[in-house]
Order: C-alpha cells, then structure tokens, then sequence
C-alpha cells in the first residue's frame, strides 16, 4: 500500500515534472528570416518553458527564432504556468519562462529565478466557447448561467479560472460550473466531447480547435484580460540565447505569429 | 520510503492544524474514502464472479477475457477516462441512451466517480482472486457437490472460505488503488468540491497553487490509507 502511494506520488511528481517536452520541429515554410532579436554568440541549446495556451505559436515562433540565429536549437516543454514557476523554483533546468498570467510569473520572480524584469509581450481574453455552431443558442455571459446549461470552467487556482471569476464578478452573474478543470484545454475538450454546453476559455484556445468549437466574445471579458509576461531565467545555460529570445518574442515578425493565433498586442 | 520522508521533512507543521480544518479537505477526504469504499464493492460484485469464470470454466475465449480485465492496468487513466466520456457521457454509446431515456447521466457526479475508480481497480481484485482461486483445491468443491450441494452451496460454503485471504488481499489492493485513482476520474467525472473533488485532485490543484497546501492533503491521504490498511491487515491475518 505505501509502495502504491508512493508509486501515485511519484506519478504526480513526474506529471508535474514532464510537461510534454515537444520540439520545434515546424516545417518552417515561412519566409525570409529577419535578423531581429538575434545576438552575437547565442549558439547551442536554448530550452523555454511557455504556458500551454503558447503551444502552436511559440512552435512556429521557435522555427523563425531558429531561422535567424542558425546554431541554435529551441526546446520547448508547456504546461500549466502554475506547475511550470513551481519546476522553476525546484531548480528545473531552463533559459526562459513565459507565463499566462503575471500571478504565475511572480512565483518565479519572488524565488529570485528571473534576469531582469518581465516583459507583457501578449494578452490573452476570455471567450465562450460553445459545439460548432452553438447548437444551444448561448451567445451571452449572462446565457451561461441559466441553469438548464451545463458549464464548466476553470479551476480558480490556474490562471484561465482566475479570469474567468474575475470576468463573471465583473459582470455579477453567479454561474455553478458541473466541474472546475485543471487547465484551460482540459476545459476545451469537454466542449469537444460534448459532455458540456459552453465554457470560458481563451479565445485562443478556441481559435486553435476551430474545427469542434465556435468562440463567442462577450463585452465583460474586457475586464479580465491577462497579461502574460516573459523573462529570461537566472540560472540560465545560454544567457545570450535567453535574453536573445525574450526580444525576439517582441519582434513585428513575432508579433504577427501571435495575433494570428488569436493573441492581442500588449 | 524516500519520497515519503520528502514529505514529511517539508511539510509545514506550524500551520498544520489550520490547514487542515479548512472545509475542502475533509469534503475531499470523506468523498475519496466513500467513493474508494463504493467502488472497491463494485469491483467485489462484478470481480469475483468474473475471477470465477476464469478461474474454474473453461469457455472458450478464457485466454482474451482475461486479457482484457488487464487492460486498465496498461491504458494511462487519462485515457481510461476519455474512453469511459466515450461510452457513458452525454453522448457515449450507452450515456446517450441513459440521458434520453431516463434524464441521467454519469460524468460530473459522484457516481462518475465510482465507475471511473472502479474500472481502473478492478484488474487488482481479478487478478488476485482469480489466482487464489487457482490456488484452492477444486476436489473440495467436488466432494461437496457428491455429499449433495448445489453449486452455490459448494461455492459460499466451501470455495469462499478458501479463497477468501485471496478476496481480502484483492479488496485492499483494489481499495487503494481506487482511493489514489487520479487520472481516470478528473476526465470522467470532472472536477466540483464536495461532489467529485477526491483528495488525489485537491492535491493536484493544490499544487498549481501552494506546495505547502498539496503537501498537507498528501500527507493526510497517507496517513489515513496507512491507518486503515493496517488496521485491516491486523483484523484480517488474526494478528492483534
């Protein structure tokens, strides 16, 4: 029996831990590389941990970062930014920390992890999102809350659930999710399989699974916009390639990768 | 044994007893123990005459049943639980039919929970039953039947006692790996407080948040699975 728990511990720990560590391996068919962002020397292995919602534009962002400072090779892990500081601060090897919420980024700032101060190179704003083409009619914060719907939400201790209470205290409608997720795409996947009529995620999320879900705005989600800050981190193995990274992020080139997922500038 | 000392050299005692009377630990605790309980009978009156089937009959196919009562050892939970959300959520093969005819539905409920824990421990209570039974000398059930006995009679009265370190050993093993259950019943059954929150998701949620607060809920977890299982054991081995 102690074998076992220890055994779901360890489990835990290594799901924590694991992140998905997925490669950069874009095929990179965009064009011509700017030299922007690069810096002189940043060759070698250069590893970023970028919340989860960063997924698919962080990849094809990698690809063009690589482009313009051949020699160096991005590894990206994602995950939830909460776990993310928390490996941060256990001493998880890494140059750069991109998270989906300041609250997150200062679990990391605080431990003394980062270089320098983080920079808000994006926003991110909450959607509803609904089965393609809302078959139930929710085009409103307000629809969500009746309670013939079935909603879920984020859990209020990762980001995507702290805006979304902010967005529904915002607007004071109560809304009695049938689950608190653990992420924002746990959130999404139920959407998908159907086994909820609509939840808050970011509009990114849903711009990403546009074939299973349709993205309705709402005027409240202006008062839960979150910042989502990048710095490069203290103990870093490639300096020059972290702080060459976090300007990169910044860069028009960037930039465009960013909106076009949905993302909004700072 | 490390992870564990890990633990308790980082837990915070000095705020341990606030802690641990916030509300959301013991809803957590009193549902993941009722839930690991409720599954574990589950898994007792599906497992052990299924073990039986395996283990005394000779159907044809025997070897490919047993193979599938294994496969929620070898699928990862998560894909356990989707596989569940495929066939009982709202629109699942049979939850669909569940939901139109009789307005139920199983993920998101405390029930959803049992099941999700169920179908992961259950392979724990086969298997070990299974292998008792294989263990237990079948010509005593057959000198029961000469003397008269129905099937049934020879199997409460004579295989039951026999197999029944087997039964025990299967439950506890099949309890404990109910009450860890984690990945199978946040894709199943969700996420709420009090309704489907059991302590290995509190831990987890915890965790994006306050280490010290996830330590606290794991060590509350250990300590009373260990207290429990203890207890059992003396109980059950005759041992006080």
């Amino acid at each position: 029996m102690k074998a076992r728990l220890l055994t779901a511990l360890a489990l835990t720990a290594v799901l924590v831990t694991s992140g998905c560590g997925s490669g950069s391996d874009d095929d990179g068919g965009s064009g011509t590389p700017a030299a922007s962002g690069s810096a002189g020397g940043s060759k070698g292995k250069l590893t970023v941990l970028a919340a989860a919602s960063l997924t698919e534009s962080f990849d094809k962002i990698g690809t063009l970062f690589e482009q313009a400072n051949p020699g160096v090779e991005v590894t990206f892990s994602y995950g939830g930014s909460s776990g993310l500081a928390t490996q941060i601060t256990s001493g998880a090897p890494a140059d750069v920390f991109a998270a989906a919420s300041p609250a997150t980024m200062k679990t990391a700032t605080d431990a003394g992890d980062a270089s320098g101060t983080p920079a808000t190179f994006v926003k991110n704003q909450l959607v509803i999102a609904v089965p393609k083409g809302n078959p139930k009619g929710i085009t409103s914060l307000a629809a969500m809350a009746k309670p013939e719907f079935k909603v879920a939400l984020c859990a209020e201790q990762v980001p995507c659930g702290a805006a979304a209470q902010k967005a529904l205290t915002a607007a004071s409608i109560k809304v009695t999710p049938v689950t608190q997720e653990q992420d924002v795409k746990a959130a999404l996947s139920k959407v998908k399989l159907g086994e909820v009529d609509a939840a808050l995620v970011y509009r990114t999320d849903a711009k990403a699974a546009a074939a299973d879900v349709d993205g309705v705005e709402f005027p409240e989600s202006a008062q839960a916009i979150n910042d989502y800050p990048i710095v490069a981190l203290k103990n870093a193995v490639n300096p020059s390639g972290a702080s060459a990274f976090v300007t990169f992020v910044q860069t028009p080139q960037a930039q465009q990768v960013l909106t076009e997922a949905g993302f909004q500038q700072p | 044994m490390l992870p564990l000392a890990g633990l308790l050299v980082r837990a915070p005692w000095t705020t341990l007893p606030e802690r641990l009377t916030e509300p959301g630990v013991l809803a957590a605790l009193r549902l993941s123990l009722l839930t690991a309980t409720l599954a574990t009978g589950v898994c007792l009156v599906l497992g052990v005459p299924l073990a039986w089937l395996l283990g005394r009959t000779g159907f044809p196919g025997r070897r490919f049943v047993r193979a599938l009562v294994t496969v929620p050892l070898v699928l990862p939970p998560v894909v356990g639980g989707v596989a569940l959300l495929l066939v009982f959520g709202r629109r699942g093969l049979v939850g669909e039919w569940l939901d139109t005819t009789f307005g139920f539905t199983l993920p998101f409920t405390t029930t959803g929970v049992v099941v999700a824990e169920a179908f992961v421990a259950m392979p724990f209570l086969v298997i070990s039953v299974e292998g008792a039974l294989r263990a237990a000398d079948a010509r005593y059930e057959e000198a029961a039947a000469t003397l008269g006995a129905s099937r049934w009679t020879a199997f409460r009265r004579v295989t039951l006692p026999l197999i029944a370190p087997g039964v025990a050993a299967g439950a506890v093993l099949c309890w404990a790996r109910a009450l860890g259950e984690f990945g199978a019943t946040i894709t199943f059954a969700g996420n709420f407080p009090g309704r489907t929150q059991t302590m290995p998701l509190a831990v987890y949620l915890a965790l994006e948040q306050d280490l010290d607060a996830a330590i606290v809920l794991s060590l509350v977890l250990v300590v009373v699975s260990v207290a429990i299982l203890a207890a059992l054991r003396d109980k059950w081995a005759g041992v006080t």
